[in-house]
């Protein structure tokens, strides 16, 4: 009896050391944090690590591994660890799960609509303003760039920027008898195209579609920051804290982008799982898309014969909407002055115009800054000569969380075209949506 | 001190067992107190911490699911018809197909490995595979369709035929699962039972609703418990079949554990995906005790 009552103790005893075994496992953020500052007094010569992640986008990668040579020549007492394993779909889970335990970027790539959020989580420091004085980055970056100001505040630099441009398939123009040299250069003309270019076979299935109306690619910023403007209204206020497209230059854009679907019937996104697959596999005439998507049809359908034109205009007006992947200084990096002053080092190098030059060639992102992107040789290039002339035009809308504001877009265009609600209070569901994720936004600052 | 032989057993037995304790503490139970924790914080998921809010989280919750074209109401509707749907139609499946396996002899084997073979399939793998058959024009079921002059379908790509879609992808992967364990449940009845009843002058009929069914309560009841709680965490089929992984369209398709996803990782509202984790937590714990209640019954012949 007694025995037996001993061994029930050891028992629980044994269970009790694993539990508390267990612990210190199981708290992962103390640990890194106290490594990382107990090598802080390092000597001037030593090697300074610090580390850079993005995602996984082979063009990139390749960039930045030669910039990172470049940098790392030029300084021989830095080295830059480049992580970007991680796909697309998996970085921003990524790097909430990891800066919590200590082994994240001290400088990380990140879409700048992003920012607002990855900011109010304190993951992002604000650049030194001796380093990157705003005047510099107004004078010296395209106007877009000023979205890296949150509430007056410059918190992240791009090396390059995209915009939109209508992309057409020449091959499907010939044979609809448009002319592949004149792509539409208005919004009649290309309702008119896409209507001639559109092709059904005898059961009326869509063999050539003519513009597949996308909000979930492009077509949510299309509307936005392009056709809203060009029938005479603007998406937001100037300070991004009201929406303003729920009025009648809305309506009117709202109508025309849906048309495509309902009464023009120019495509059916669903067809190949969006519009964009649709124009690289080579079923699609018209198409609004950025610059990177050049790399993507070069390495999926390298065969297409195909053009980029600038977006059409409308009421003489010239839109398009510009963003960007931009570089940030993390928490992790502004603990340490030593790797903190390395990053920015490092941010300088890869913002400079240089750094942009070499991108455009390897990404086809256009350069960041001015003086790269107006190269005229750039301005001439046949694909991205479009998107080079459409900088000067270019809105980026600044987004308080970009995943929200677009799911409300893509709803409201579901609703009219699956559940046949009427397009006027769609689009003020839209709105409502929008407004609610800034007024959250706003009110907690 | 002298240990006996069976006191020696004992403590490795203690010893191994206390491996699998470990591995529990960590990665089930912590996070699980961890959740509880953050659901009453305003959690910083880059800092790892965050102040004390009460019950902000869950009141904030209370408020979005009063709204129209709220997420949280569809995840938590949508969840409950997941299980309605899905649970059922497993069961009669399965059971139905272990009622024909337990007949054949031959091929027994491979019937049984082709069922299975879903179940030890990823999930990922398994939604793009349906990806592709439910495919508007160019997937197989609609060239079926199309072949036997019926009309095209949408499935996934519309509000009113997505769910259900989705749900018939989760009972096809489950199915094999249910079926094994039916398959076991049937040959452990004792086969004097069936030759006493036939022996009275039984049917088949009556062998199935007198016999088979009632023993196997007790099997029901577990695949029960665990269909609806499966059902009750479905994500990855859902993030995989619906257009960009948001539950869409329109919200219809999307699940609790997509909303706590989406608002943790995407939002990096690690507070009220917190919270959302919790009452999932409670509408298991509730089901399942329901469930136990009222389906086991003891059954002895």
């Amino acid at each position: 009896m007694k025995r037996s009552k001993l061994f029930m103790l050891i028992g629980a005893l044994l269970v009790a050391a694993m539990l508390l075994a267990a612990c210190p496992a199981a708290v992962p953020a103390e640990a890194p944090a106290s490594d990382s500052a107990a090598e802080e007094p390092a000597m001037a010569d030593e090697v300074i690590e610090i580390e850079y992640w993005q995602y996984n986008f082979a063009a990139r990668v390749d960039a930045m591994d030669q910039l990172i040579a470049q940098f790392e020549e030029a300084n021989p007492n830095i080295k830059v660890v480049h992580n970007a394993d991680i796909p697309y779909a998996e970085f921003r889970d990524k790097i909430a799960a990891s800066v919590p335990a200590g082994v994240g970027p001290d400088v990380a790539t990140l879409f700048y609509g992003w920012q607002s959020v990855w900011i109010d989580s304190g993951y992002l420091v604000p650049l030194p303003e001796d380093a990157f004085p705003p005047a510099m980055v107004a004078e010296k970056f395209s106007p877009m760039v000023q979205a890296s100001f949150v509430e007056g505040t410059l918190y992240t630099l791009p090396t390059a920027v995209r915009a939109l441009a209508l992309f057409y398939n020449k091959d499907l123009m010939a044979d609809a008898g448009l002319d592949p040299e004149n792509p539409p250069s208005t919004l009649d003309e290309l309702a008119d195209q896409a209507v001639a270019c559109t092709q059904r076979d005898d059961d009326g299935t869509l063999v050539v579609q003519g513009f597949v109306a996308d909000p979930a690619a492009q077509d949510h910023h299309w509307f936005r920051e392009v056709l809203v403007r060009q029938f005479g209204g603007v998406p937001y206020t100037d300070d991004y804290t009201e929406v303003l497209y729920n009025d009648e230059a809305g309506m009117q854009a709202w109508n025309y982008l849906l048309a495509f679907h309902t009464d023009l019937a120019t495509g059916d996104r669903d067809l190949f799982d969006g519009s964009t697959n649709a124009f690289v596999g080579g079923h699609v005439c018209f198409h609004v898309d950025g610059s990177f998507r050049l790399g993507t049809i070069a390495k999926n359908n390298p065969e297409m014969n195909f053009g980029v034109a600038e977006l059409p205009s409308h009421n003489g007006v010239k839109s398009t909407f510009g963003s960007y992947w931009t570089h940030g200084l993390t928490k992790k990096a502004a603990a340490d002055q030593a790797r903190f002053d390395a990053a920015v080092k490092f941010l300088q190098f890869i913002t400079s115009a240089d750094a942009g030059a070499l991108w455009v060639d390897i990404v086809g992102e256009l350069p960041a800054q001015l003086e790269a992107g107006s190269n005229p040789e750039l301005l001439a290039d046949e694909k991205l000569g479009a998107f080079a002339a459409g900088l000067e035009y270019s809105h980026a809308t600044f987004f308080a969380d970009e995943s929200q504001q677009r799911q409300a877009i893509i709803d409201s265009f579901d609703m009219v075209v699956l559940t046949d609600e009427d397009p006027a209070t769609a689009l003020q569901i839209a709105a409502d949506t929008d407004q609610e994720v800034l007024d959250d936004f706003w009110s907690s600052r | 001190m002298r240990l006996t032989l069976h006191q020696r057993q004992i403590i490795w037995a203690y010893i191994f067992m206390s491996v699998a304790l470990v591995f529990f503490v960590i990665i089930r139970w912590y996070p699980t107190i961890l959740a509880f924790n953050v659901s009453f914080r305003d959690w910083n998921v880059f800092e790892g911490s965050g102040p004390w809010v009460g019950l902000e989280n869950y009141q904030e919750i209370w408020q979005d699911a009063g709204k129209p074209r709220s997420s949280v109401t569809a995840a938590f509707s949508n969840t409950v018809r997941y299980v309605l749907f899905g649970v059922p139609s497993q069961l009669v499946l399965a059971l139905a197909i272990a009622l024909l396996l337990a007949q054949i002899r031959r091929l027994s084997a491979v019937f049984r490995v082709a069922y299975f073979a879903p179940y030890v399939t990823s999930a990922v793998a398994v939604a793009f595979v349906w990806n592709w058959l439910y495919q508007p024009e160019t997937g197989l079921i609609n060239q079926g369709l199309d072949l036997v002059g019926l009309p095209q379908q949408p499935f996934t790509k519309s509000p009113a035929q997505a769910l259900p879609s989705i749900t018939a992808v989760a009972v096809w992967q489950n199915l094999g699962f249910a079926v094994i364990i039916f398959l076991a449940g049937i040959q452990q009845i004792p086969s004097h039972y069936y030759e006493a009843a036939r022996i009275d002058g039984a049917n088949a009929w009556q062998l199935f609703w007198r016999i088979t069914l009632p023993l196997l309560n007790p099997i029901i009841v577990y695949l029960t418990v665990l269909g609806t709680i499966s059902y009750l965490r479905l994500f990855a089929l859902v993030q995989n079949m619906s257009p960009q992984g948001t539950g869409g369209p329109l919200k219809s398709t999307t699940t609790v554990v997509l909303e706590v996803y989406r608002e943790g990782f995407s939002s990096y509202k690690m507070g009220y995906a917190g919270a959302l984790t919790v009452l999932l937590f409670f509408l298991i714990l509730l089901i399942t005790i329901i469930q136990l209640r009222f389906f086991s019954r003891r059954v002895e012949y």
